[in-house]
């Protein structure tokens, strides 16, 4: 949850409006999850398919090659487990 | 003019609404509301209103248009009745938490079925807790006078919220009064031009109406319930200048015969004028009667209500909407609630009346206070003057 709009009524904004564009960008969608993804490396190919069906965009290459999810965003929907070709994803208890 | 000139008072309210120099119209006609924003057309097609007319395809739409046109920093005023207000229903929400000072005309009357044009308060009644303050005006001089305050009222930088002036339909709207029109020199230095605290600006980009999660909702919700209920002190502190600069003095709830009275009538609109001449022959033949009159019904003013109230020992309360399966009508409902942690609590009786537009007489308000003085009016309510053959 973005730590500005986490305050007390008061300083809320006038009719709750965002003034700051694209302040969705520090809205913490990461504490949603139930389930995180983890990814055994052994059987990672590094061909990315979970970064393309990231739904929350929130897959990317590390400078390994390999793609970790980040985790302040990930919502643990399990979409990355499901498409990996090697099923090398794993959602395991956050 | 300060002359008193006989006018239709739908006419006056438009007419308060060109001399508030608002810079948008949205509406949508329907009876008993149409002549007011009829003849506001008029203004505007005839340059008398340098303002944008929006004649939309219906009540949602207007408010929808009217939430942008002020979201967008304009005055914005629109104007509607009974299942049009019910039409606007999820707007008037939105209105009021985007905290857009929407100044609105509630033409009050009947909801359907059956289909009635007339006159009651079951539309607002059923639009209590939308967050907006209502106000209510007894007659046509407090109507236009009421409307321009309005805009003051709800412009205001503490206040910021949208206000429905209630008119009875028929009963006001299409009655023609003596009205005094205010000075237009007078109503531009009490008005100035509305000066938007947030404002959609492409240059600063804002978003207005986003998501609000369950972290932020009730905080959001709170601001605005807050911000209505420290409405009140604007409204009184406009109203007072309002009297002393331009017209009338009014205040959030008025009192009326004998400053002592054992037995006071509560209404709100309309009904008042007709109580207050039942109120006088009653006093003329010895009788203990009073009344009070809410003119702010949101936020209630509860202090000034009580004070009101003090020396009573039995209140009447006219309701002019049913609230079917509760213990009362809405207003008496909302006096019982307060009066419950009272100490010293009157008696309250409770006359559902008027409904469908059914005239209400002196006589009836007489009968009502004979019988309340001889406890015929039951525990809960009486719906007055239902056929029945029981």
């Amino acid at each position: 949850m973005s730590e500005l709009a986490i305050c007390a009524w008061q300083k809320l904004e006038l009719g709750t409006v965002i003034t700051q564009p694209g302040n969705a960008a520090q809205l913490r969608t990461g504490d949603w999850k139930t389930l995180r993804p983890e990814t055994d490396t052994e059987k990672c190919i590094k061909c990315g398919m979970c970064s393309i069906y990231c739904p929350e965009f929130c897959i990317s290459e590390n400078e390994e090659g390999y793609y970790p999810a980040d985790l302040f965003y990930c919502k643990g929907c399990g979409i990355c487990a499901n498409e990996c070709p090697k099923q090398a994803i794993s959602m395991v208890m956050d | 003019m300060t002359k008193a000139i006989g006018l239709e008072v739908s006419l006056a309210i438009a007419e308060a609404v060109k001399q508030a120099n608002v810079d948008v119209v949205a509406a949508y006609p329907i009876t008993p509301q149409t002549h007011i924003v009829e003849e506001l057309s008029v203004y505007v097609a005839n340059g008398e209103l340098d303002a944008e007319y929006i004649p939309v395809e219906s009540e949602h739409s207007a408010l929808s248009a009217a939430v942008g046109s002020s979201a967008a920093g304009a005055r914005t005023y629109t104007a509607t009745a009974a299942q049009g207000l019910a039409f606007m229903h999820e707007i008037l929400f939105i209105t009021s938490g985007l905290r857009l000072p929407v100044v609105m005309t509630v033409a009050n009357r009947a909801m359907s079925a059956p289909i009635s044009i007339w006159n009651d308060h079951g539309d607002i009644m059923a639009e209590r807790d939308i967050g907006w303050i209502q106000i209510f005006a007894e007659n046509g001089q407090e109507a236009y006078e009421l409307t321009i305050a309005a805009f003051k009222i709800a412009e205001d930088r503490k206040v910021l919220l949208p206000i429905c002036v209630n008119v009875d339909g028929f009963i006001l709207t299409h009655m023609i009064e003596p009205v005094t029109f205010i000075d237009q020199k007078k109503i531009d230095d009490f008005l100035p031009p509305y000066s938007p605290a947030l404002t959609l600006d492409p240059d600063k980009p804002a978003t207005f109406g986003p998501v609000g999660v369950p972290e932020v909702y009730i905080e959001s919700r709170k601001q605005c319930e807050q911000a209505l209920l420290n409405s009140k002190a604007v409204v009184q502190q406009v109203l007072e200048d309002w009297g002393k600069s331009c017209g009338g003095k009014y205040k959030l709830v008025e009192k009326n015969g004998n400053d002592k009275a054992k037995i006071l009538f509560i209404t709100m609109g309309s009904l008042g004028e007709t109580t207050m001449t039942a109120v006088k022959e009653l006093e003329e033949s010895g009788e203990s009667a009073g009344q009070v009159r809410i003119r702010l019904w949101r936020p209630f003013p509860r202090e000034e209500f009580l004070e009101a109230i003090a020396d009573a020992d039995e209140l009447i309360v006219i309701d002019r909407a049913l609230s079917p399966g509760a213990h009362n009508g809405p207003v008496a409902q909302e006096i019982k609630a307060l009066l419950f942690n009272e100490s010293k609590r009157p008696k309250v009786h409770n006359v559902i009346a008027g409904l469908g537009g059914r005239d209400v007489t002196v006589k009836d308000f007489q009968k009502m206070y004979a019988m309340a003085k001889a406890d015929e009016l039951g525990p809960n309510y009486l719906i007055w003057g239902v056929r029945s053959d029981a």
